[in-house]
């Protein structure tokens, strides 16, 4: 009997992100670190296996070098497995042609063997780019109950930004009778999270579809649901109401760092019931040391803290010295805050050395925005970095 | 080179030294050090020194090890050929499980025969060093050693029911071995740590040499008796070693890694590979006072926290004061509690306003899931 798995998850990872700048440099952006330990994709990996799906294709493309390191063979997420698992899908060159992916459609079109290898009923697309729990399984299973072609993922946005995102216009089951792309003027405030379930064999037959079709722009949100839509498909809306979160640019990646704080977060990634995994750092406890003032943080292993953190997010290794103060900030793996040295609504990337003195960034109320460091530059002592302001080199001040 | 050694770690041998810890468990899955276990240390010691396969060696209460163990690969040892390799005692209708090293060592005679590397690394689970264990081998080589000891130098009287020391010449071959002698205030011995290198070959001749003349103890029957046709080296570590072999030094030597030389030595050069949990990282909250101490992931402290080791998922609760304390994993501290030189084993509820002291000499101590 040949193998076979119920729905296999593709998970679209190829997504430069530059609106994080200096953050996604060298790397791509689902690798970007996130609420301490975790990288973006620890999300959506961890939602699959939380939700029973073991097979998992990662679409990568922009400096894939960190993110496929990161993901190795699966083992952290439980996705090492003898049939099935994750898998690092990267462009390839084929006998008639090579190509880089040119959209999301047709990144999945050129990765047709990888899901056809395990006759799939359904697949799973899914994106790099959110924080949030969501359980795929009781999305398949609406799937399945209305007998959809395509089922897509909407959660209610404020009607303002409506306009900022895929929109679907429903009747009262749920069926989608419109999808517009980013609209003018929305119908609605039901915006689509990117996520979406097709019934394999309609994925299979409009991605060949859109491939031949050279009008296409060989994304989904923009050719592939449209077209289904408009030969009339079975397609639903599955509505989903819990914490979504794009981290594509640097005020959502800081606020959804600075949601993980509180006694009452507004996303508690400690929930037992669903565990997000991600590769642990090999470190001891994390120090807090005799003069040290932190409060209202989340602190991760490695770090040796003897100044005051104060409302923010520390990856692990990080070290604040004596005197050092970091306020409202997030601070990735392997950071250094020297003595005397002050950091204020910043994000600094990894191994980034602050030096004695310097000040980094302004207080969120001064309305200069957030300070970006990236990764292994060291600011000099006594160095000013103004609010919103965004380094990715060496700097010794003016 | 390394990959000419086999380790063998003992997980139970020591258990009744602590048997407040090991009630439960057996000496190597004794927690350490906020996110460790005994055998961490060990176990890492060897992987480091790029040893693949290591045999451990369990009697009983075993359990917990096989939970923290799992299949090796948090060390790095789930192998094809090797790994982690888990010896639990062997005996038929005629047999009992083993009482002492020999026995033990003769259980396992069928795993040293499979094995081609050309020596052994012994070890126990009852101290917490960085050693390198490559320069280990490399001195028994360059010695041409039978058998090397590790020693460390403990100054003033030592009070332990058994320990080894060594006298030695000036080559570090030793020349004597005394069990359990008197000592001073005053006196230093080089005291045996229960880590050797031996060539398999040659183990594997001591074992069947002492079944079939009914010996029962390694230490006092072979080395003590044979030191002067052995060739028996001493290779003497000079870095810091806790030997965990009562709760007082349980709680003494934890509290050492407060000490930032020390963690620097124990964890900077290299890593201490221990079972990954996924815990999140630990969250202090807007009323939390944290200060010199160690806490891992997935705590929540809102009350204070002083000269403490937090284990991993441990709350602390408002207004709370936890000085002097290890609290170990899970365990769950009320609102209004004060603990100072406290001891709780894993999944320990404290309720509110429960006020406990014990002292540095005598920790009090409570086991494992109990509810105060």
């Amino acid at each position: 009997m040949q193998r076979k798995k119920e729905c296999v998850a593709m998970l679209l990872a190829g997504g430069q992100g530059s609106r994080l700048y200096a953050l996604t440099t060298n790397i791509a952006k689902p690798a970007v670190s996130f609420g301490g330990k975790y990288r973006i994709i620890d999300f959506p990996l961890s939602n699959c296996i939380n939700s029973g799906i073991d097979t998992v294709g990662v679409l990568t493309q922009y400096e894939p070098l960190e993110l496929n390191e990161y993901i190795g063979n699966g083992q952290p997420w439980d996705l090492d497995r003898a049939f099935g698992g994750v898998h690092i899908l990267s462009p390839y060159q084929a006998k008639k042609k090579s190509s880089w992916f040119e959209g999301t459609a047709n990144a999945i079109y050129q990765n047709m063997t990888f899901m056809q290898k395990y006759n799939p009923e359904y697949v799973l697309i899914l994106s790099g780019d959110h924080i949030y729990k969501m359980d795929y399984a009781a999305m398949l299973k609406a799937h399945k109950a209305t007998g959809a072609d395509c089922t897509i993922a909407a959660i209610e946005v404020p009607m303002k930004e409506a306009s900022r995102f895929g929109i679907l216009n429903t009747n009262e089951d749920g069926s989608i009778y419109q999808f517009e792309e980013k609209p003018k003027q929305p119908k609605s405030n039901l915006a689509s999270m990117g996520i979406y379930i097709f019934t394999a064999s309609k994925l299979f037959k409009y991605l060949e579809e859109d491939d031949a079709n050279p009008n296409s722009s060989k994304d989904f949100g923009k050719d592939v649901l449209p077209a289904m839509l408009n030969a009339g498909e079975k397609m639903y809306s599955y509505r989903f109401s819990g914490y979504w979160k794009d981290v594509g640019t640097i005020s959502s990646l800081w606020e959804a760092n600075m949601d993980l704080l509180g006694d009452e977060p507004t996303f508690d990634v400690g929930d037992p019931d669903w565990k997000i995994h991600s590769r642990n750092p090999l470190a001891p406890p994390e120090y807090i040391g005799d003069k040290a003032h932190v409060n209202n943080a989340l602190i991760s292993l490695g770090c040796e803290v003897e100044g005051t953190v104060v409302n923010s997010v520390l990856s692990s290794n990080v070290v604040i010295e004596e005197g050092a103060e970091v306020v409202d900030s997030v601070l990735m793996a392997g950071a250094v805050v020297k003595s005397g040295a002050k950091v204020v609504y910043s994000i600094v990337d990894e191994n980034t050395v602050i030096e004695g003195g310097a000040v980094v960034g302004e207080d969120k109320e001064a309305g200069n925005g957030i300070a970006v460091l990236g990764r292994n530059i060291t600011i000099g002592s006594g160095a000013k970095v103004a609010g919103g302001q965004i380094l990715d080199k060496d700097y010794k001040g003016e | 080179m390394a990959n000419s050694a086999v380790g063998v770690i003992f997980s139970n041998i020591h258990d009744e030294n602590i048997p407040e810890l090991s009630r439960h468990r057996t000496m190597a899955s004794i927690p350490y050090g906020g996110r460790y276990r005994l055998i961490d240390f060990a176990l890492s010691n060897m992987v480091n020194a790029g040893i693949t396969t290591v045999g451990v060696v369990t009697k009983y209460n075993y359990q917990s090890l096989l939970d923290h163990l799992g299949s090796g690969k948090d060390w790095d040892l789930a192998r094809k050929d090797g790994g982690i390799i888990l010896l639990p005692p062997y005996s038929d209708e005629t047999d009992t499980p083993y009482s002492n090293r020999l026995e033990a060592l003769k259980g396992i005679t069928g795993f040293l025969n499979h094995r081609n590397e050309e020596y052994v690394v012994i070890s126990d689970c009852d101290g917490i060093a960085h050693i390198d264990i490559a320069d280990v081998i490399a001195y028994h080589e360059a010695k041409g050693a039978d058998i090397t000891m590790v020693c460390h130098e403990e100054a003033g009287k030592i009070d332990q029911s058994y320990f080894m020391t060594f006298a030695t010449d000036e080559d570090g071959r030793i020349g004597s071995i005394k069990i359990s002698p008197k000592t001073t205030a005053n006196s230093k011995n080089d005291v045996y740590i229960n880590i050797m290198v031996i060539n398999r070959e040659y183990l594997i001749g001591i074992i069947q040499d002492a079944v079939t003349r009914g010996l029962s103890s390694f230490g006092k029957d072979i080395l003590t008796k044979h030191v002067d046709t052995m060739k028996l080296y001493a290779y003497k570590f000079g870095g810091y070693y806790a030997g965990v072999n009562s709760i007082q030094k349980y709680y003494q030597h934890s509290m050492e890694l407060l000490d930032k030389n020390i963690r620097d030595e124990l964890f900077g050069a290299r890593d201490i590979y221990t079972k990954v949990r996924d815990s999140a990282p630990s969250k202090y909250s807007d009323s939390a006072v944290v200060k010199n101490s160690l806490i891992s992931d997935g705590c929540v402290i809102e009350g204070t926290v002083e000269n403490c080791i937090l284990f991993r998922g441990v709350k602390v609760g408002k207004g709370s004061v936890v000085k002097n304390s290890i609290v170990m994993q899970d365990s769950v501290i009320g609102s209004g509690v004060e603990l100072d030189s406290v001891i709780t084993d894993k999944n320990v509820v404290i309720r509110d306003r429960r006020h406990l002291a014990g002292c540095a000499e005598l920790p009090y101590f409570i086991g494992k899931g109990r509810m105060i």
